[in-house]
Order: structure tokens, then sequence, then C-alpha cells
């Protein structure tokens, strides 16, 4: 293989792309205005953070515990509350999906609580129900309920002289002491437009090359292979480093996300990603070199994969361990990971330095292969 | 009997163009491996991606304390069956150092005085330590947490003091899961995911059938046949359609009988939505491959449109959460209607009248894609 | 110019190169040995699938060869293409050009790509710019020139590093031919002992430009040499039927049946005719006279036969004076004097196209099994079968086709001729209905098709330019599917379908995919779909661009018996043999019409005492001068 770079025959290329990037309204498309609708949509659409959660509450109790309790959840800023006094009226409620979940404050409640605990007897039992169809509302229903059951648990044991010991826990978030979930949202979003750019675009403009001809009389020129594969490279690494920044910079100033790592940290990782997805990108167009083939297999392999696989919206953990295994072929997971790191707790060494290697291996894997894919021949 | 004859000329035509559309598609090897591989591939990965169901939760310890509550409050937590692996952490660097570099999800600080404190019958405290990166999990993880320390007390305290008659009684939260007892996930992303691929399959199916044959030339020679402008789009949406229904049924039934996800409500309902939705799915596809003159044009063009549909359709991150401006504009999203549709007969065995409002919202969908559909087409053919 | 001495540019030595496509195995080139010298233009002739384009590659380097050796200027391509790649210049077919970047963007890449020093770089440009004449586009893209600009700068940007060996293939297709002269001349200024240049083309009229040519069919290397020495083997043996009486689709079909005659042609009103070697020219083309002597068999033979004898070396004169003399010495000479007093044979020059067809056993024998199949076209109540009046179509304010008015009689071969742009494919789309007119009406069997219901279209026919019809699914599904779009269904479908199958030999084929055909037969399943229908009238956009010269005749023999049937065909073409078959021609240009008339009538119009007798493409050519010396009068005169 030619390995020579001829500085002016690249430069020629590059600025080829550049040209062409700026009348190609696709490009522009897959650059800006996707990666604006999709930031967005992770800023505004995505959020995991509770409000005006709908549930019902049935107050069967006729005392003054009960009234308490309900009027405790009628105030909480979480919840916006159905009132009912018996569950047949919530129940159609909950199957039209009007409301999330219900609590049951029982008959006897205040009566139950109004005796010692020494005296043993049945507990002031809360039914909490939520639907379970909704797992996502049903969990959050049954975090929060518990969450203001155990707070007013303890208002009253502070309310009542007995000032009785016990542990107390103190939650605290690092790193995100608000839980804003787009906090760790958007960060997640920035490497799935990175995949977008550095895969599905550059798949498309290589492909497009093979579909109308100009690859043929490229290859017939002194141009060498490497010499196109980083003619193609450069600019789209430009242009996704751009990308990113320009999203970044929105991030922050619309979103409020804070930067606790460095610029350059950023500007590193996102180099050694897009350089990977760059690659994948490369690599795809070699393999199918029409731009329908291209794009299916690039949004099938590198788009779809960082959304549902990459940690972006879905926490890596929970997932079963053969899935767990997939993921980690996924480079925009060791992406995700960093993204969030160096935005939401700093330059962290120990996180960030793994990922990289990772994501270089990933880049070279992807050039060996096309490499050895590619020839200077048309076959 | 003219007008009935000309009907009958009018569909033998359409008879043909469908015949021929199938074979089309069929017959392309790529279009049959797009349409039968990743939709089985995604069903059967994505149905376990998208869980909040907590697993492997790694929890760091720094227990200050020297005296033996520490030590069994630490030993109560590593026998909790939800955390994999404990992290004991020696020192405040230490502990930030696991924290930060993700190694564990959440910790909890003992501080010096807890043993003290229990042992004086003062008020012990306890930290607990999430990771923000990770809140959503963290924060269903600590409830986990708190349960345990307040067991862990109870039985102390029920231990100690069991004569004790100043102890007040606490409320007790007992939580119950309808629809879903036992709170499965897979159970609430399988029909999500039924209604995801069946959208993008015969999304790209409509808008590319169109594209593919102006790419061609062949469109030109079916712009000269006898056919309509009609019977073209009757022949362009039917196979989509019947492709969509086809492509919902076969991930229903893997949904169902592979992941044994129930199906607990009529059948005939379920299809009936899914005939509207496949329908107004159907429409925008048509109206997306209107505009565009190439492939290239009609993917980008499916990608716009599939891309906040998707993920504004209540599957990610429920639709509850979002503003409500944006809840108020995911009215006029097909995808989050038909979720909550299948859900609810899935699950819920919810009747007609439950989902009334969403058919309807459906239907109207549809009847406004089709109309603009259908035109813009016309208009392309001038 | 050959200079048997020079250097050898390029040699391939038994060359074979397959290519594997889903399972199947396609032999591209078959043991191919070539030299190519500079100082001279080397022709690759043959048609679609011939090899042309494999064969360019694997000079250029980019593709390998299965078994052979390919030597590029000394250095083996199989080994190392890249020290080779700095003196070629190579011209793909799309002219590898970007559309989205300007002619200068597009030239600056390609100067750099060549390392051509920015210090030499605007001399190179000034030059070349002036000598493609496209110093007023500079700032235009490259998607937005016409064919014929496109392929100059494909030229330019390979002339840049002045290579020592120029690729170009197929130059001249979708170029209409004033601007392939120019490229022609282009070519030939820049042929030197330095330079070698080789042309491929599918146009077997560009062939005899060439110096030598190399002929390529499926594969196989069928000549080498002069295209004089392969035409010369024709000598005598070609001839030009004037003056004949009647109807001469009829003389033609009659003509095509003998088995003397290798091939038969229609050019204008006369038909030229090419006897097989060593066979006697049948008697009633001596006289062309049909009616009367149906079977030549029956007549005497003349006593001065002529025979397609190379060795006769008769002249054209000569010739002439010996079929006078064949003509007078007939038995009953008498009888036919009134006609054989118009009726001319005259001996006419040989083409590089008859030797092909020699080679390639001569146009396909017999008659149209579609004058069995088809049924006359019945005399209908409009005594014109396409009308155009006023036809004009605008984008914003240019007028693509302004006021195009003319009428094709039932059973005429009416012709679109003119340069790509010009407002020809406009007026064929505006005519069979694609695209609604601005201003005017075009009407088909008296019905206005852009308007008109489904039943008016049921009546035409339409190939387009490009195989348009289904590549994945087979042969049999395709017919099926166009016969009940046009409204045939049940027995019907299925005799007309089987019809199909049988008179344009598809049946081996039915299972097949479409896209899997061999060229020719994709054409003749492109007519089949035409025609299932028994249309009225036929629409066809060149219909016969890069096919074989048996298919070209064999189509046109098809079309040829419809017309005998009272089928209207209208057609839009590049090459001039088709518009030679026409009737008549619409010569349109800045998207009106330039010239309408018979194509003897439109040779004649450029006919002058320094061209006594010009071809059609002298005729479109001229047409095109008269059209701008018109057009820039009329603007002097408005400015003034």
């Amino acid at each position: 293989m030619d390995m020579k770079i001829n500085p002016r025959r690249l430069g020629a290329l590059i600025r080829k792309e550049f040209y062409q990037m700026r009348r190609d309204i696709s490009s522009i498309l897959i650059a800006f205005v996707l990666p604006l609708i999709l930031l967005f949509l992770f800023g505004y659409g995505l959020s995991l953070d509770v409000r005006n959660l709908r549930i019902g509450v049935v107050l069967e109790d006729r005392g003054e515990a009960g009234m308490d309790l309900m009027q405790s959840f009628a105030a909480s800023r979480d919840f916006s509350v159905t009132l009912a006094h018996a569950r047949q009226e919530l129940e159609p409620l909950l199957a039209r999906g009007a409301i999330r979940g219900f609590v049951v404050i029982p008959q006897n409640f205040s009566e139950l609580l109004a005796q010692p605990a020494s005296s043993g007897g049945p507990l002031p039992l809360i039914q909490i129900i939520t639907d379970g169809s909704e797992a996502n509302l049903a969990q959050f229903v049954d975090n929060y309920s518990q969450a203001l059951i155990s707070q007013w648990n303890q208002k009253r044991a502070a309310a009542s002289a007995s000032n009785a010991p016990g542990i107390q826990s103190e939650i605290r978030t690092w790193y995100n002491p608000d839980l804003e979930s787009r906090f760790f949202l958007i960060p997640g979003s920035l490497a799935i437009i990175m995949s977008l750019i550095g895969t599905i675009l550059t798949s498309l403009v290589v492909a497009r090359e093979w579909e109308r001809g100009t690859m043929e009389a490229l290859m017939a020129t002194p141009v060498g292979i490497v010499e196109i594969a980083a003619g193609k490279i450069i600019p789209y690494f430009v242009l996704g480093i751009a990308s990113m920044f320009l999203c970044t910079a929105i991030s922050m100033i619309v979103f409020a996300l804070p930067l606790r790592g460095s610029l350059l940290m950023l500007l590193v990782i996102s180099s050694f990603f897009l350089f990977a997805a760059l690659g994948q990108g490369l690599f795809i167009s070699t393999i199918s070199k029409n731009q329908f083939l291209a794009s299916q297999l690039a949004i099938l392999t590198a788009f779809m994969p960082a959304v549902m696989l990459s940690g972006a919206i879905y926490d890596i953990s929970n997932m079963p361990a053969p899935i767990r295994a997939l993921t980690a072929l996924i480079p925009a997971k060791y992406m995700v990971s960093s993204l969030k790191t160096l935005f939401l707790v700093g330059d962290v060494h120990s996180v960030i330095w793994p990922d990289m290697i990772v994501l270089a291996g990933f880049a070279l894997f992807f050039f060996v292969l096309t490499a050895l894919k590619t020839k200077k021949r048309l076959e | 009997m003219a007008r009935s004859s000309a009907f009958i000329v009018s569909l033998r035509r359409i008879q043909a163009l469908l015949i021929k559309e199938i074979a089309v598609l069929w017959n392309d090897r790529k279009t049959r491996i797009l349409i039968t591989v990743p939709p089985m591939i995604q069903l059967v990965i994505f149905a376990f991606t998208a869980t909040m169901d907590i697993r492997n939760v790694h929890l760091a310890v720094y227990n200050k304390d020297h005296g033996n509550h520490g030590q069994e409050l630490a030993q109560r937590l590593d026998g909790a069956p939800i955390f994999t692996r404990l992290i004991f952490t020696r020192n405040e660097a230490n502990l930030r150092e696991t924290m930060d570099s993700g190694k564990a999800l959440c910790a909890v600080v003992i501080p010096q005085d807890f043993s003290r404190a229990l042992h004086a019958g003062t008020t012990a405290r306890v930290q607990i330590i999430l990771d923000g990166r990770r809140s959503n999990t963290a924060q269903i993880v600590s409830g986990y947490l708190s349960e345990i320390i307040q067991t862990y007390y109870s039985n102390l305290s029920i231990a100690k003091h069991t004569s004790h008659a100043a102890v007040l009684k606490t409320a007790v939260p007992l939580v119950r899961h309808w629809y879903n007892v036992n709170l499965i996930y897979l159970w609430f992303t399988l029909p999500c995911l039924v209604g995801i691929i069946t959208t993008m399959i015969t999304m790209v199916v409509t808008a590319l059938s169109v594209a593919r044959e102006k790419e061609m030339g062949t469109f030109e020679q079916l712009l000269v046949s006898p056919l309509t402008p009609a019977e073209i789009l009757t022949a362009k949406a039917l196979p989509a359609f019947i492709i969509g229904m086809f492509e919902g049924s076969v991930l229903l039934a893997a949904a169902v009988f592979l992941f044994g996800a129930p199906m607990a409500g009529s059948l005939a309902l379920l299809y009936a939505s899914m005939f509207v939705f496949i329908l107004s799915i159907t429409g925008v596809g048509l109206f997306i491959s209107s505009l565009s003159r190439t492939q290239q044009q009609a993917i980008l063009g499916t990608f716009i449109f599939l891309a906040p549909a998707i993920l504004l359709s209540g599957f990610a991150t429920p639709v509850d959460n979002m503003p409500d401006w944006l809840q108020t504009a995911t009215l006029a999203n097909p995808i989050r209607h038909f979720l909550t549709i299948i859900r609810g007969v899935m699950l819920k065995d919810i009747g007609i009248a439950d989902i009334s409002a969403n058919l309807a919202a459906m239907l109207l969908i549809s009847v406004c894609t089709l109309t603009i559909g259908v035109w813009l087409f016309k208009r392309g053919l001038k | 110019m050959t200079a048997k001495s020079s250097p050898v540019f390029v040699r391939l030595a038994a060359v074979s190169k397959r290519f594997i496509n889903n399972g199947a195995t396609t032999t591209a080139l078959n043991a191919v040995s070539i030299t190519v010298r500079p100082g001279i233009v080397t022709g690759l002739v043959g048609p679609d699938g011939a090899g042309k384009t494999t064969l360019l590659r694997l000079i250029a380097g980019l593709l390998r060869p299965d078994s052979g050796d390919v030597a590029v200027l000394g250095w083996d391509m199989a080994a190392n293409p890249v020290p080779a790649q700095a003196d070629l210049g190579y011209m793909p077919q799309r002219f590898g050009l970007y559309e989205d970047l300007t002619v200068l963007e597009n030239m600056n890449l390609y100067a750099r790509l060549h390392g051509i020093p920015d210090t030499e770089k605007q001399d190179i440009f000034d030059r070349l710019l002036r000598f493609t004449d496209l110093e007023r586009f500079q700032k235009r893209m490259a998607g937005n020139l016409s064919g014929g600009m496109k392929q100059k700068l494909g030229l330019a940007c390979t002339l840049l590093r002045k290579p020592r060996i120029l690729l170009l293939d197929e130059p001249g297709v979708g170029v209409d031919p004033v601007s392939r002269r120019e490229l022609w001349r282009m070519v030939n200024e820049l042929v030197n002992e330095h330079t070698a240049v080789i042309w491929s083309t599918a146009y077997l009229d560009e062939a005899e430009r060439c110096d030598e040519v190399f002929l390529l069919n499926s594969g196989a290397l069928l000549f080498t040499g002069k295209p004089a020495d392969l035409s010369r083997r024709m000598r005598g043996r070609t001839f030009l039927l004037k003056g004949v009486p009647g109807d001469r689709r009829t003389v033609l079909s009659e003509a095509l049946k003998q088995p003397a005659i290798l091939d038969a042609t229609m050019q204008g009103s006369a038909i030229r005719l090419v006897l097989r070697a060593n066979e006697t020219m049948p008697l009633f083309l001596q006289t062309g006279q049909l009616a009367d002597c149906p079977d030549a068999a029956q007549m005497q033979a003349p006593k001065q036969a002529i025979r397609g004898t190379p060795d006769a070396g008769i002249g054209t004169d000569h010739a002439e004076n010996l079929t006078h003399a064949a003509l007078s010495s007939l038995p009953d000479a008498a009888a036919h004097a009134s006609c054989a007093e118009k009726v001319r044979l005259v001996s006419v020059a040989p083409r590089f196209e008859d030797a092909f067809l020699d080679i390639l056993g001569g146009a396909p024998h017999g008659e149209s099994s579609l004058s069995r199949f088809f049924a006359p076209v019945a005399g209908g109540e409009h005594a014109y079968s396409v009308e155009a009046r006023q036809l004009s179509k605008k984008y914003g304010s240019f007028y693509a086709a302004k006021d195009i008015t003319f009428s094709v009689r039932r059973g005429e071969v009416f012709g679109l001729l003119g340069p790509n742009g010009a407002g020809k494919t406009t007026t064929f789309k505006m005519l069979c209905g694609l695209s609604k007119p601005s201003r005017g009406q075009a009407r088909v069997s008296g019905l206005d098709l852009a308007a008109a219901s489904s039943k008016a279209r049921g009546r035409i026919g339409y190939m387009a330019q490009k195989f348009s019809l289904y590549g994945g699914i087979s042969v049999l599904r395709n017919l099926h599917f166009f016969a009940q779009a046009y409204g045939l269904y049940g027995k019907k479908r299925e005799e007309a379908v089987a019809h199909m199958l049988e008179l344009f030999e598809l049946a081996p084929f039915a299972a097949q995919a479409a896209e899997t055909l061999p060229l020719g037969y994709r054409q003749r399943l492109s007519l089949a779909c035409a025609l299932m229908h028994s249309p009225d009238v036929l629409f066809l956009d060149e219909p016969t661009s890069g096919v074989d010269p048996v298919a070209r005749r064999e189509f046109w023999m098809h079309i040829n018996a419809l017309v005998q049937k009272g089928v209207t065909v209208l057609v839009t073409t590049h090459f001039m043999d088709e518009a030679e078959f026409c009737d008549r021609i619409a010569f349109i240009f800045h998207g009106q019409v330039a010239a309408l008339g018979t194509p003897d009538e439109l040779k004649n119009t450029v006919a002058g005492p320094d061209l006594p007798e010009p071809t059609m493409e002298d005729a479109f050519v001229a047409l095109i001068k008269n059209a701008d010396m018109q057009e820039e009068t009329r603007h002097c005169a408005q400015t003034r």
C-alpha cells in the first residue's frame, strides 16, 4: 500500500470536500439541523424528572392523621392529586391512564396509628397502587409516594415530644444535586450526535463518490488511497468537532449544563471518538458502495446502538449480562461514559483514559479493516 | 353498469400494481433482509435494554465507625441481594475516587459516632451518596438503602426496646403494581417496541418505494400507462400497509409467545387500532416520498420524522414528564397514541371506551396525513 | 501517422477478466492482446457490454487482470499502477466531475491532484479554458452544464497534466453531433508523437475517425487495424437504391427477406443495401418494382449480374454506369422502363458498420413476427395521430419549449432531433402527457393526454431511454404487470403475454430477473411491454443507444412492421441512422422548431457546391449554425 501523503494533493481533496459540504443540503441537515433537533429533544422532551405525577388519593379514614397524610400528598409538588372517597371511583381512571396510581388511606388508619408501638396489633398500612403497564411511571409513583410517607412519618415523630431515636439517612446526590435528568441525558445525546456525523454522514458521502463515478476518476490520478481516506476523514472530523462544540455551547447556555472537566479533555475524547466513528463510516461505505445500503447499515450499526446501548438513556448496568457484553462493542458507550464524567464530575483520569484507549483501539481496528478491504482498485 | 365495470377495471389495475409491488420488494434481497432480520434483532436486544429493573449495583461503603454497629450495618448491606459488589473505602479520597470513577453507583458513609449514638439512644446519622450521572437508578437504589437501614434499626430497637412504650407507630406503605404485578419491565418495553419497530419498517418501505421508482425511471413508465394517480397511490400505500400489519403481527406474536408478554385484552380491538395506526404512518410515508426525489432524501426525511416521533412517544421517558407544551405537541404523534393503546390492551384489558380518545386522535392524524400525502403526491405528478 | 517504429505505450498480452455477480460468472474480456502506440487515435469500438470499460480500467490500473499482462509505459499495472498513473489521463463515463463544484473548482482539484505547481497552473488553465471554450462558465456548477460542456470539462480535467496516455470512456454518449465534432477536433489537436489516445465508443461511425481500431464484441477482439482496412472488405457490396417507387418500407422489409442481402436500412427516401459476399443483388431491388415482380427468384437473372465481390474494384461512378447497363439489359426492360428510369441503384462507399455487421453475420432476416400478431390500426376519425399546437413550457422566465407546432399523420415515423437541452425532451414529455404544457396543446388521437382519462393513455405505448422496467422481478411478471396495467386480464392477458414471449424469443428467460438479461433482450422486453396492448401511437425516447447494430436492426425491423400496420411512431434520437429512418423530422433548437421536413429535405437545405451529398449529421450541424446565426442577427437587430 502506498503510504505517502502529499500535502498539496491532500489539501486539494480537503478543500473539495468543504466546497461540497457547503452546497449539499444533506450535509448541513445531518451536521447541524439534526443535532439541534436531537439536542432539543433530549433537553426538553426526554426527562426522568417527575413533575405533577397524576395520582389519586382515596381517603377512607375519617381520622385526623389520615386527613393530614392526604393533605401532604395534595400539597406535594411532585403530585397532582385527584381525591376520592372510594377506590371504585379511581379504578376506571387508572385503567384509562388518567392517573398513574393511587394511594389508599384505609378506614381505620388513624386509629391504628394512634396505638402505641408496643401494643402489637395490625400495622397502619397505606396501600399504593400503581399502573404497572407504564413501568417507568409505576416506579416513580412507588418511589415518590414511599418517600413522601417516610417524610411524613419523620415529621410526625419530630412533632411528638417523645423524640424517638433512630437512624436518619441523609441523602446527597453528587455531581447533580438537583437531580436534573437532562444533565445526564444531554451528554449522552452529544455522543449520539457525533455518531450521526461520524458514521452516517461519512458513509453517505463516500458511497456517493462511488455512485457518481468520481471515485473512479480519483483513483486514476496519482492520489494514494491513504490520501483519499485522509481527505474524507479530516473534513468530517472538523465538521464533527464543530458540531460538537456548537452543541456543547448550546447545552451550556440554554440548558445550563455545567462543564466541570477541561475543554481540552473534551476535545481529546471527542477526537478519539470521532476517529472511531469515522473509521466505522469509512468501513461501511467500503463494503456497501451505495447510499441506500450505507445509510441503513449506519443507522442499524451506529445510530440505534448509540441511542439504545450506549448508556445515553438506559443504564448499562441494569441490562442482562449478554447485552452488557454486547455494549462493550459499541464505541458510543465509551464516549457516553467519558462525556457524562467530563461534564458532571471533571477530568477523572481513571474514567477517561481507559475509554480513550478503547476508542483508539476501535479507530485503529476500523482503519486497518478499511485499509485491508480497500485497494486502489475498483474490484 | 358502465360505472361498475370501470370500477372493476380499476381494481384489476390496482391488483396488477400490487402484485408487482410485492414482487419487487420481495425479490430484492436487500429489502427482504431489511424487513425481516433487523426488526427481530432489535426486538430481542432492545426489549432488555430499556429497563429500569435494578441489577448489578456496586455499592461503596466508608465506615468511619469503629464500633460494632457500623460493622454490622455494613454486613447487612453486604447481605442484601441487590448489591452485587461492595467496595470498602478507607478514606475520603478513596471514596471520592471510587465515586468519581463510577465504580460504585452509590455510597454509604457511616460516621464515627454511629455506634456511640445508637448506644446512647440518640439519633444516629448515615450519609447516602448517589452518583448524579446515573441519578435515576441511584434514586431507586437509595430507596432500597433507606429501607435496609430502617430495618436494621427497627430490628435493633425491637430487640432492645420491646418494652419502650413511647415509640409511635409509623405508617407502612404497601405497594401493589396493578396489571404487571412484579413490575416486569419487559412487559412494558415489548408492546412499545412492537409499535416502534413496525413504524420504522412501514415508513422506510413507503418512503422508499416511490423514490426508488423515480430514480429508476419506472415512475414515468407508470405515469404514461392508463393507471390513474389514485390507483398508483393506492398500490404504493397498500404494500407498505400490508407489510406494516404483517411486521406488527410477527413482532406481537414474538412478544407474547417468545417473551411471554401478557395479552390480556381483545385482539380484535388491538388489530383495529393497529389498522388505523399503520394507516396514519403510511400517510406520513407518502408525504415524505412525494417530497423526495431520491432515495437519499427519502431516508433523511424518514429519519427526521422518526427521531422525534420515537423519542417523544413515551417509550424512552414518560410523556407525563415533559413540559406541558410538549405534551400537547405529542398529541399529534401517532406513535404516542398507539403505544398507549397497545400497552392498555395487552396489559390492562381496556375496552374501546377507554381508548376512544386515542383512537379518534389517530384517525384524525390518518385523515390529515393521508389527505396531505395524496395531495402532495398528485401535485408532484404535474 | 501510424508509426510502427514508435514505442509501444500500452501492451496487453492475452488479458482475461471475469466478474462474478450473484453467482453467475460473466467474461468481460477473453484473451485480448493489443498494443497502443502514440501519435494516433486508437478506437475501442463495440456495443455496450463488449468489454470496453473493463479494458480501459485495466489500462488505468483500476482493475487487475485474471490472467495475462498489462504493461503501461513499461510498468506492470498489476503489480504497481501508481508510477504509470502519473502519466495517465482517464475520463470515466460520467466524466468524473463533481457536480456540486464549479468548473474552476473542479479544475483546481484535479490540478493539485496531478501535482501541477501553482506557478504553471494559470497558464494551463487559460489554455485549456480557451481550448474547451469554457472561459465564460468558470463559476458555473459542473452539474448545471450541458452534456457537451460537461464532456469538455471532463476532458480539460484529464488534460491538465499533459498525459502521455489519454483514456476516454465513451465521451460521445448522450452528446449531440456538434459537441462530438468539437471533441474530435480537440482530441486530434492533442495527438502527437508523445501522446497516445484511446477513445472508446459504441457509435460505429466514430470508429471511422480513428487511426486504428480494436473492435470488441462480448469480450472478444474481432478486429485490429485501420478502420478503412475493415471497411475495404466490403468494397463493391454497398449500394444505395434511390427513387424507390411506392412504399419504401415494404421494399425494405422485402429486401430483408432476401438471403443475398446482408443489411438494408432506410436512408431518407433511399434504401441502403449491403450484399453478402459473392451474392447477386436480387433483381427487384435493381428495379424497385416490388408489385410487379414480388418474387425475385422467378425473374431471369440479368446478363450482367451485380455481385458482391470486393475484387470488382468498382468506383462509384463506374458502378452507376454498370447499374444502368444492368437495368437496360433486363429481358423485359421495356415493361419496366417507366419506373426503371426513376429507380437508380448506386454503389456507395462502405462503412465500418457494414463490416461489423458482416462479422456478426448480418442483419436479422425475414420479417418481424409482429406483423402476424398486430392487427392493422383502424382508420380513425382524426386525420392526425399526434398534434402539437403552440406547445410551450416555461420554467420561470425561461422557455424550455416555445410555440412548438406540428402534426403527425397516422402510420408516420416522426423524429424529434436536436442538441441536448434544446427542448427535445421537454416537447416529447409534453406530447406523451408526462409534463403539463404551460401553454398550447398536445393531442394524441385527438385527445389531450395531460388532461385525458386513463383510457386515452391506454392507446399509447412508451419506451423510455433508460431501461425502465422492474429489474428485480422476472420477465414474466413484468409482462403480466404491464398487460394488466393496460387493461388486459384473464385469458386476454395470458394470450398477449404468450405472444410476446414467443415473438421476442423471451420464453427461455421468462423466469429470470429482468435486470440479468443481456442488453439486447432487455430492449426486446421493453418493446414487448410497450406493445402488448396494441397501441395506436408509440413513443420512443432514444430507443437504441448503446445497442449493438444487429439488435438495432432488429428493433427497427419491428418498428417497420408496426408502421406498416398503421401505428404512428414518435421518436427522439441522437443516432443519425435512426433519424434517416423517420418519415419526417422536427429539428428542435432553442426550444423551437428550427426546421421540419423529410430527412432528404433537411439534407437538401444544407447541400451546396462544397457539400453536394450532405449526411444527416452535416445537416444537423448546419442547422444549428444557421439557427445560431439567425438568433444572433435577431439579437443584433433588437439591440440596435
